[in-house]
């Protein structure tokens, strides 16, 4: 931590008028924001979002700190960060006890606090005070611990840090078939036997259901009916498990049952190195790997204050803006399927992806997985061959192939049908509900963090941010269309300009050592805005890597956008939004 | 008019439809039968100029493989020795994310002190993420990444941890898969040479 307090002019101010509204309840905090007292954070929070119109909770996380240091006893701390839409960023810590960790809930104040405080009660275990329904999220009800406090240890733990001592000098590998699961992890609650153990896990689940489905009053008398859509379902893109209660055919309350994908990203991103991470991102959203190493990247350097070249810049920006053409194609594409016309305009927009990752293999040497960022550049030059290839796509096909697959859909009745006032997503709805990309900028609101708060050298260019007023499924693949158009746009611009130079700053160091601080570094990854919200203790490995992802949060209006409407409308407002569990489920 | 939105669609469908038979005319026309199937079409048949289907008959088609392309790191053998050139360093075992490399150093018999070279080396393919960290971070140039992608087999437990004899390769077919690579090693070795000459 900061040996001085470093306050920036604009949280300066905020907490001169904050003193002066709620005396004594806002404090400067050791590297970033203000931290609130616990018993007025609703209070603040309702006036940060009514007045200076912070109205955007764009993440809700958690760091553990289980030893008291020089600075401060052993705590948790609940971190929100704020956003306005016309720019300027504010992040509120809350403090809680160690033991019994209780923070206020926001959910009254911004519903997109939901999801996110669910999140953190599973992973972190402090406790959302007066949260409507504060469940596990990821994890199933009734696992044992939170996986993210420091003290916790996951099956086959090894050691806090990699690298592991293990491996080298001495590496005689062990293979994993020979060591116990658990280890000296292994351990059961006090007062459990086998014998009568019965799986509680989904009960939490359905019983919301069954207490809406048991409600009277209605004119005729008539079943309420539970579903299941998934996990295993075509239309649910991944291992997405979906509960609708129905009335009818009519949709009551939908919720989405998520963790079949989970992967303790989180928990192996701090045991890691920081470079280390780097391939791991890729696995968020699978599709779109340059843009997640982008926010990776972009949060990283925050913290080590790099310059990167303007070479780099202008390959990160074509990289992470061939990633947005392919996956609103993909998007585009499965929604078709989704509604029904099968593979043959899925296939149309994937042969255009296909070209563009051809493009990330010659470049980074993997058509998904492309690790091709690293701090303070990218990992390798353009091959010979990747100009030639890469404007004959952005300047020739894909442009023509964008109006032949506009041409082939946005006319056709039946898409049109299934499309046009389905699934409407108000403004304030999808503000409150902190929905970002697409989404958000069918709704009307236009805003976009590559405008909004440029990162990289997206403010070099010359471009428009798509935005749509009507808020339905045909807006957001309106919004699609535009945002490809954009984004060839971008492309055509930084291909022309591409200049010479380095493509690193420094040198390469395969272990990054970190200043100690912290960062919450943002950009708009194709779905939405992708946060990483890092601490620093000044190691070779994170502190704290928590990442904020466009479809985790998304995803937590869906319930909103799916009511009154018909089981058949699931499948596409599903695909509208446009989600990657990967990524929700991290 | 209701219906003239799917009669577009349907046009560009039917326009998709005759564009595959026109591309394998014209390739019959550039050469007969079986040129559409030919290693002198495929590049221009997967390049932003192909017109026609996509698809590649794989086996019997491969596509070619970008040189950069990576899938699971082979060790170097040093021609002139015969041996690795992994000096045991231990960087990619330090830099692997999912931490898949096993290296044992060896030591010198007589004295016990450790000696440039593995005595075993292991790569637990099945956990490797082909990331090509190891070979990035290399400073030896002793660790890359190879382009063979066809490696299941029929048992997961033992056939997946490699050892250096396995994962030793010559280095003319690094020279071969990595040519741009190679040359700028060449140069670099070189240079080096001359350096410490002088």
């Amino acid at each position: 931590m900061a040996e001085e307090i470093q306050i920036s002019p604009p949280t300066a101010e905020l907490l001169s008028i904050l003193e002066e509204r709620f005396p004594g309840a806002a404090q400067p905090a050791e590297c970033e924001g203000v931290v609130i007292a616990p018993d007025r954070l609703v209070e603040i929070a309702t006036f940060l979002r009514d007045e200076p119109g912070y109205v955007y909770l764009s993440c809700v996380t958690g760091v553990d700190y289980p030893g008291p240091t020089a600075r401060f006893p052993a705590r948790f701390e609940a971190v929100h960060h704020l956003f306005r839409f016309q720019g300027g960023s504010l992040t509120l810590h809350v403090h809680a006890d160690r033991d019994d960790p209780v923070v206020p809930s926001l959910v009254s104040v911004w519903p997109s606090a939901n999801v996110q405080e669910r999140e953190a009660w599973d992973m972190m275990g402090i406790r959302f005070e007066a949260h409507p329904d504060l469940r596990r999220i990821l994890l199933w009800e009734g696992f044992a611990g939170h996986p993210l406090r420091k003290d916790w240890q996951e099956p086959y733990y090894e050691a806090d840090h990699k690298p592991f001592p293990s491996r080298y000098p001495m590496g005689r590998p062990v293979p994993a078939e020979e060591r116990t699961l658990l280890g000296r992890n292994l351990q059961y609650p006090p007062d459990w036997s086998p014998a009568g153990w019965k799986l509680q896990a989904e009960v939490p689940v359905y019983a919301p259901m069954d207490e809406r489905a048991a409600e009277g009053g209605r004119p005729m008398h008539t079943d309420q009916v539970v579903i299941n859509v998934g996990p295993q379902h075509l239309s649910a893109h991944s291992a997405l498990g979906i509960v609708a209660c129905l009335d009818g055919e009519t949709i009551q309350r939908l919720e989405p049952v998520l963790g079949y994908l989970h992967r303790s990203h989180e928990k192996i991103g701090e045991r890691n190195t920081w470079l280390a991470n780097m391939p791991f991102t890729d696995r968020l959203d699978y599709m779109c790997s340059m843009s997640n190493n982008f926010g990776y990247a972009v949060a990283v350097e925050k913290l080590l204050g790099v310059e990167v070249p303007e070479r780099a810049e202008y390959i990160r920006v074509i990289m992470a803006e061939l990633t947005r053409v392919m996956n609103h194609l993909i998007s585009i594409g499965f929604f078709t399927n989704d509604i029904g016309v099968y593979l043959t305009a899925m296939l149309y927009a994937l042969e255009e992806r296909e070209l563009i990752i051809d493009l990330f293999e010659m470049a980074s040497g993997s058509r998904m997985m492309c690790n091709y960022f690293r701090f303070g550049g990218v990992a390798r030059d353009l091959p010979e061959g990747f100009l030639p290839l890469a404007k004959e796509l952005v300047y020739e096909r894909l442009p023509r192939r964008v109006d032949e697959l506009e041409r082939f859909l946005m006319d056709n009745e039946v898409f049109r049908a299934r499309s046009i006032g389905v699934g409407v997503l108000p403004a304030d709805v999808a503000v409150a509900y902190g929905c970002t990309g697409p989404l958000l900028r069918a709704s009307g609101v236009p805003y976009d963090i590559r405008r909004a708060e440029p990162y990289s050298i997206y403010d070099e260019f010359d471009w428009d941010v798509a935005v749509r007023d009507g808020g339905d499924i045909y807006a957001r693949f309106a919004v699609r269309f535009e945002e490809i158009r954009q984004s060839l746009r971008i492309l055509r611009q930084a291909l022309e300009r591409l200049p010479d130079g380095p493509i690193q700053a420094g040198k390469k160091q395969p272990i990054v050592k970190v200043p100690a601080g912290e960062v919450y570094g943002r950009v708009e990854s194709p779905k939405g805005e992708l946060g990483f919200y890092l601490v620093s203790d000044g190691g070779p490995n994170p502190y704290r890597y928590h990442i904020r992802t466009p479809s985790f949060v998304n995803l937590g209006v869906i319930g909103e956008l799916c009511r009154g409407h018909l089981v058949a409308d699931v499948a596409p407002i599903l695909a509208s939004i446009d989600i990657a569990v990967g990524e929700v489920d991290r | 008019m209701y219906g003239l939105g799917i009669l577009k669609s349907l046009s560009v469908t039917m326009g998709r439809f005759v564009m595959t038979y026109v591309d394998d005319l014209k390739w019959f026309l550039k050469g007969g039968f079986g040129k559409r199937y030919s290693p002198v079409a495929l590049p221009v048949r997967q390049s932003p100029k192909g017109r026609g289907v996509f698809t590649v008959q794989y086996p019997k088609e491969r596509l070619p493989l970008p040189e950069n392309y990576r899938v699971f790191p082979f060790q170097v053998i040093d021609p002139k020795t015969g041996e690795a050139r992994c000096t045991a360093c231990g960087i990619c075992a330090r830099v692997c994310p999912p931490q898949c490399i096993w290296i044992v150093r060896a030591t010198d018999p007589e004295t016990g002190k450790p000696k440039r070279e593995p005595a075993e080396f292991y790569v637990d393919v099945a956990i490797c993420m082909s990331c090509g960290f190891c070979a990035e971070f290399c400073p030896f140039d002793a660790i890359k990444m190879d382009h063979d992608y066809e490696v299941a087999a029929y048992k997961r437990d033992g056939e997946f941890l490699w050892n250096l004899e396995r994962l030793a390769k010559p280095l003319a077919y690094h020279a071969e898969i990595h040519p741009t690579d190679y040359m700028a090693e060449q140069t670099a070795r070189g240079r080096k040479a001359v350096r410490e000459k002088k």
